[in-house]
């Protein structure tokens, strides 16, 4: 299987829905004749023109509010926030037109929708640029929300989003663009609400979602040559819908339970999984559960200090040894 | 405010509508092509909307709607002058001022009493209310409650109806008090960049809530001069005289069909209610005075009865006959309303996804939405 970019991943994946249904177009500022502020969208503009791809205005709130309106009449725009930090300037349009329109129609309409871009810190941009926002998002009934961790991932969800008749929200990573993954060569799709196993264990395990899960993975290397512990990785992949048999299912093999994001803590979406977890699987705990998440300040700019604030392998594995 | 700056050319325009001619306005073709049944009906349609706002005022006196109910009295030439001129492939959206748009579109007053009841027979199965009624097969898009956050979705309206080269338009109302809006700047601006076939309709009824336009928003001549920073044209309206509605708004709707390009509209109009039903504070904004000056010599059906009766096309028993009609069907929707039940429990969960709610309609839909959607049910689903 060949290895693409995360950034190669998500541009297959627009290429070949471009190609395929004509609803489909890209919007976003610096997406066309620039080739994208991240290149996910390099040498599309050239290949399919200023219809499919279309520079927008610095100006969310107008043009993710056109992209929902066009999807009213049966279009599909795949929307791109440079930054998903920008999305505040738009969360009337995201949440009230994007999210309740359907609900407040009575169901006599709905909002095929994709919103995607970067949502992360560790870049060293500071805190107005460093949002982690699929815990507010995933708090809308009528929303979907995305967080893939790896070019496959990024490829086979972003399909499915573009494909489905729900708004969906696809938070990448740009820490991750450049990394390479093996990704199959023919079509697939990955469906949402469907976890995915990285490591099979017994000792614990180590749940999470994005980048963290990659964070986890280096976690549960390290717990198994430095302290012969055998973590079990599960990789949400989708917020909103959410795999809940695959986390009651790992809590009930491993009995222990590290949450890892890079969600700020309070109201995250590792404390919603974790009443989930006392709530329907309390009897197969053996310790408290742990989480570790971004340290609970707005993001710094200081680039060592910010290395601090977003969770590593060894703040993961501190927390792992407090329960086994 | 900021300082005026006088030209001709633009006081003209800014002012004309005060000084128009009913006469002159009924000889233009767009007027004179309607034929006698089809003013009448006009007539009914206004008549139908004033009784239905005032038969949901009781209801709301009476306790049997809730929340906020904007009502539309005074209005009602906008939304049927406006609507009359539209074909089956222009469309309508507006804020949450939305009972007159949606009668005026062909909305039954039974699905919109019977909405505000929070009824299940209601036009949104009482998911929406008052604010928030719906009717996708009108081409009619909502009913929005945030000032302002409509206008972004019917300028998205416009952009579909472009790039899949159909000849139609959207029209996009929002109030005087909308303008101020980022939003609506925003999408001012896309209109004007991408020659979208949009008509911004600023219904202006003189007060945002209970703020004068004077006290809220700066201008040179009037509002939708704004529009000359975005490249659009624009015109004011006499939105008491429903043929100077339709034969402004026509040049608009033939600029977005001919031209693909957007117009800004400002229809001078007057309510005769509070912003909401709650309005305790009237008062403070505006006089009695004023508003008993609008009743008596203003007043867009009083205007439209003695033009229609003057051309001979009504008489005064037929527009009793049409009044104590839309009395009638007013009343009747309240009893539909009031005898209608109210929608099952398990109903708060459905309409929040497409996918939940067509779940077995599509093999391949279902496999790719798998996992838990609803993380509480308050027991419902238990049944």
């Amino acid at each position: 299987m060949p290895q693409i970019t995360y950034r190669q991943a998500v541009k297959e994946a627009l290429a070949e829905e471009i190609e395929r249904d004509p609803n489909v177009f890209v919007m976003g500022e610096e997406v066309a004749q620039y080739n994208g502020a991240y290149k996910v969208t390099e040498g599309l503009w050239e290949k399919f023109g200023d219809k499919r791809l279309v520079d927008a205005p610095i100006s969310e709130a107008g043009f993710v509010g056109l992209g929902i309106g066009a999807s009213m009449l049966g279009l599909r725009p795949v929307m791109e926030f440079m930054f998903w930090s920008f999305c505040y300037v738009a969360f009337d349009q995201l949440l009230n037109n994007g999210s309740f329109c359907r609900y407040m129609s009575g169901g006599l309409m709905n909002v095929p929708i994709v919103v995607r871009g970067p949502a992360n810190g560790g870049t060293n941009v500071g805190a107005t640029h460093s949002h982690t926002p699929e815990n507010l998002c995933a708090n809308h009934p009528g929303i979907k929300v995305v967080c893939p961790s790896n070019a496959a991932d990024a490829k086979g969800l972003m399909k499915t989003a573009i494909r489905d008749n729900d708004p969906v929200f696809v938070m990448e990573n740009t820490l991750l663009y450049g990394q390479k993954w093996e990704v199959p060569e023919e079509e697939y799709l990955i469906p949402m609400g469907k976890a995915n196993i990285l490591k099979e264990g017994k000792d614990i395990s180590l749940i999470a979602h994005g980048r963290a899960a990659i964070t986890a993975m280096e976690a549960a290397e390290k717990l198994a040559e430095e302290y012969d512990i055998n973590a079990e990785v599960l990789d949400l992949r989708s917020i909103r819908p959410l795999d809940v048999e695959a986390i009651l299912e790992t809590v009930k093999k491993t009995n222990r339970v590290v949450y890892v994001e890079e969600n700020k803590p309070f109201a995250s979406v590792g404390s919603q999984i974790i009443s989930i977890i006392q709530e329907e699987a309390f009897d197969y705990l053996d310790a408290p559960i742990k989480r570790v998440s971004s340290i609970d300040s707005p993001q710094i700019y200081s680039m060592p200090l910010e290395k601090l604030q977003i969770p590593d392998a060894d703040r993961v594995i501190k927390k792992v040894l407090e329960i086994c | 405010m900021t300082a005026k700056k006088k030209s001709a050319k633009t006081t003209n325009k800014a002012e004309r509508w005060q000084d128009v001619n009913v006469s002159d306005l009924a000889k233009l073709e767009i007027n004179q092509r309607l034929s006698a049944e089809e003013k009448v009906r006009l007539f009914t349609d206004m008549v139908r909307i004033r009784r239905f706002e005032g038969r949901s005022l009781r209801a709301y006196q009476q306790g049997k709607i809730g929340g906020f109910l904007h009502l539309y009295e005074g209005q009602e030439a906008v939304a049927v002058g406006t609507v009359s001129l539209l074909g089956s492939d222009d469309h309508v959206i507006t804020a949450y001022r939305d009972h007159g748009h949606a009668l005026a579109v062909g909305m039954s007053m039974n699905e919109c009493m019977a909405e505000m009841f929070g009824k299940h027979t209601g036009c949104s199965k009482g998911k929406g209310g008052s604010m928030h009624f719906f009717a996708p097969d009108k081409n009619y898009w909502g009913g929005h409650g945030i000032v302002g956050g409509q206008i972004p979705l019917g300028t998205g309206i416009a952009f579909a109806l472009k790039y899949k080269d159909i000849k139609g338009c959207c029209l996009a109302y929002m109030g005087d008090g909308a303008v101020n809006q980022g939003a609506v700047h925003e999408a001012y601006n896309l209109a004007g960049l991408w020659n979208l076939p949009v008509v911004f309709v600023i219904e202006n009824n003189a007060y945002s809530m209970g703020t004068s336009q004077a006290r809220s928003s700066a201008y040179p001549e009037c509002l939708a001069q704004r529009a000359e920073a975005y490249g659009m044209d624009w015109d004011t309206v006499n939105g008491n005289i429903l043929y100077d509605v339709r034969a402004k708004t026509s040049e608009a709707i033939k600029r977005a069909h001919e031209e693909s390009r957007p117009t800004v509209l400002e229809i001078f109009t007057y309510r005769y209610r509070g912003h909401s039903v709650a309005d305790a504070n009237a008062e403070k904004y505006r006089s009695k005075d004023e508003i008993s000056d609008y009743k008596e010599n203003k007043d867009p059906i009083t205007l439209l009865r003695k033009q229609l009766i003057a051309e001979g096309v009504l008489t005064e028993e037929q527009a009793k006959e049409i009044n104590k009609t839309a009395t009638d069907e007013a009343e009747a929707s309240f009893e539909f309303a009031d005898k209608s039940p109210f929608p099952p429990a398990e109903t708060i969960l459905e309409d929040t996804y497409w996918s939940t709610d067509n779940k077995g309609q599509d093999e391949q839909i279902d496999e790719l939405n798998q996992g838990r959607f609803i993380f509480e049910d308050g027991g419902i689903l238990d049944k």
